[in-house]
This record gives C-alpha cells, sequence and structure tokens, in this order.
C-alpha cells in the first residue's frame, strides 16, 4: 500500500494593516485613468481591497464629474485617502483631517512631498505629521523613501504600515534597490507596502519576491494600452512574487549543475 | 443697498468670493450651491464642521469656506 506522502503547500497568512486582514496584498490607485470606466474595470480585475483616493476642492461649476465615491462603492472597497501634493507637514495634517471627515476609516497613506522634480519625501515633515496624525488616532500608512533609518522612525512614530518607494511616484523605473527594501523589510515589524514606481509585471513579482508585504500601484495600470489587462498581470505576478518568496528560492550558483542523473549512463566507446 | 432688502453675504468660497443670501447656515450653503452633504466635507475658517453641525453652523461676513471631496488619486 503506497502511503500517502502529502506536502502542504506553504500557506499564506492575510496581510494585516492596523488592524484590519486584507486578502490582496495589491493595492491601486484612482488617478490618471482615460475614463471612470476603465479605472473601474482595472481595479476590479487587479482583485485589489484597497483602493486610494485624494481630498480635492469641489469642482463648484461641475462641468466634471461628481467624485469618485459616484464610481467606487465604499462598501466593496477600502478606500485609503492619501496627502498626495502637500509638501509641508501642516499641509497634509489639515489634509489628514479632511479626509477622515469625509471618510469611512481613520487610515490614511501619509505623504509629504520634498522635490518636484522627483516627488521624493520630506523626511523630516513626514515623521513630523506622522507623530500628530497617530497622537490624533489616525492608522498611518506612510510613503518613504528606502532609507532604513527613516523607516525604523516611522515605525517608531506609531506608523502602521511603511511605504518605501520601488522608484519615483509615477516613473515606471521598477525595483531600484531591492537591497533597500529588503533590509527594511527584515528590520521592520509592522507591513512594509512597496508603493510607487512599478511600471510592469515583472517589477512587480520581482519586488514581492524581496518579501515584502504588498505593493500600492496606480500609474502602471492607468497608462497602461490596456489597463484591465494590465491589472490582470499586476494581480498574478503580486501573487506569482509572494508565493516564490513563501516557496524560497534555489541557491544562486556560479557553475552548473546537471539537473539530470549521471548515473546509469551507456559506457563511452565502440 | 437694493430696494429688494434681500441681504447677502460675502464669504469666499474654495478661494472665490460668493454672494449668499444671508442669515445662512453651513448646510444653506451646501443646498445654495446644489451639494449633498454626504458626500462633501466642509471646512470653516480652517475648522472642520462636522457633519451634524452643518445646520447650527452660522456663516458670517468674510469667512472661508472650503468645500471639498475625495477624487481620483495614487
Amino acid at each position: 500500500m503506497a502511503t500517502a506522502l502529502q506536502t502542504e503547500p506553504t500557506t499564506d497568512s492575510p496581510l494585516t494593516i492596523g488592524g484590519r486582514a486584507f486578502r490582496s496584498r495589491l493595492m491601486v490607485g484612482t488617478g490618471k485613468y482615460r475614463n471612470n470606466g476603465e479605472m473601474v474595470r482595472a481595479i476590479e480585475a487587479s482583485g485589489a481591497e484597497i483602493v486610494t483616493v485624494a481630498v480635492r476642492r469641489v469642482d463648484l461649476d461641475r462641468t466634471k464629474d461628481q467624485g469618485i465615491l459616484y464610481h467606487l462603492s465604499p462598501e466593496q472597497y477600502f478606500l485609503l485617502a492619501n496627502t498626495a501634493g502637500c509638501y509641508t507637514a501642516d499641509e497634509a495634517v489639515r489634509y489628514a483631517r479632511l479626509a477622515r471627515e469625509a471618510g469611512f476609516n481613520q487610515f490614511v497613506k501619509l505623504e509629504v512631498i520634498g522635490d518636484r522634480e522627483t516627488l521624493l519625501p520630506d523626511t523630516e515633515g513626514l515623521l513630523a505629521a506622522a507623530r500628530e496624525l497617530v497622537s490624533e488616532g489616525f492608522k498611518v500608512l506612510a510613503y518613504t523613501n528606502d532609507d532604513l533609518i527613516t523607516a525604523l522612525r516611522l515605525e517608531d512614530a506609531g506608523c502602521a504600515a511603511v511605504m518605501p518607494l520601488a522608484s519615483p511616484i509615477g516613473s515606471g523605473l521598477g525595483l531600484l534597490n531591492p537591497y533597500g527594501i529588503r533590509t527594511i523589510k527584515r528590520r521592520l515589524s509592522v507591513p512594509v507596502i512597496v508603493d510607487a514606481g512599478v511600471g510592469t509585471a515583472s517589477d512587480a513579482c520581482l519586488t514581492m519576491e524581496q518579501g515584502v508585504d504588498g505593493i500600492l500601484m496606480n500609474t502602471a495600470l492607468a497608462e497602461a494600452r490596456d489597463p484591465v489587462t494590465m491589472a490582470t498581470a499586476m494581480r498574478l505576478a503580486v501573487e506569482a512574487g509572494r508565493q516564490a518568496f513563501l516557496a524560497g528560492r534555489m541557491p544562486r550558483r556560479e557553475v552548473a549543475m546537471p539537473s539530470t542523473p549521471n548515473a546509469g549512463m551507456l559506457e563511452v566507446g565502440e | 443697498m437694493g430696494g429688494d432688502h434681500v441681504s447677502e453675504l460675502e464669504i469666499m468660497v474654495n478661494g472665490e468670493p460668493r454672494r449668499v443670501p444671508s442669515p445662512a447656515t453651513a448646510a444653506d450653503l451646501l443646498h445654495h450651491l446644489g451639494l449633498d452633504p454626504r458626500t462633501v466635507v466642509v471646512e470653516l475658517n480652517r475648522k472642520i464642521v462636522r457633519r451634524l453641525q452643518l445646520n447650527d453652523t452660522a456663516l458670517a461676513d468674510g469667512d472661508a469656506v472650503e468645500l471639498v471631496h475625495f477624487v481620483g488619486g495614487g
């Protein structure tokens, strides 16, 4: 009788941020889509649960649409407001408070930008805003660079998650510093979500293979020729990268190693 | 002074001057602009007006009002 030798596949635990559990490790933004229909279909295809939104003035002439809630149901998605476009801690805190009032949760994706060309974070302002918002009861997900020290300080400040960039916002340059991202993940206890810079599916897969907890992306979907198909690719890539990380890759070797046994080969010669 | 005796408030809404019939509350302003209070957040002179307080918050001449909502973003 054959013994059933079953190896259970490595199972993944849900991603928990600020006490909330999520199935999907892919989070998506809602900016820059050519139209709202395409955005809704892309978000559906991505399988994302967390969807980012921004706070802006209402268009009083209302020549434009009626806000994002008209297209995305807060019952279907976990809406994560950002403070994009803020250049000081005070401004970011103001936007976060408005977002909390407009929104459905205490979560905020905190951005304090330090430079208009690169959109790299102002880490001093970021830390100041994070401390203030944490003291006001916010669950802060802090967009930061790939610097370990800043990431550690954000964790110390009480952030619910730290979000280092793969490369600058909207650049699509992919994962520029795998070592930095791995180091941040290794040293932090809170979730590490890579935010910004992913351009295509291989970038997402490679990023997840570093062991991070998730990825947030926007432009890679919105600016793809076909956002819906790219969203499917990203969903699969994030899952593939996650599974590969959990599986544990083979060692790298500088020499070849045959996959086929030498034993049992026929004798050479006449 | 017009002959109709309808007094008005001059306030700033989203950075632009606007006249609204007086007296007016924050809720009146939203109604006047055709906005749904469930999807708009009101900030009056840099302080958020909670949704439940919209009816009790009177506007005064020179007030700066911001009306914001969620839009697409990353």
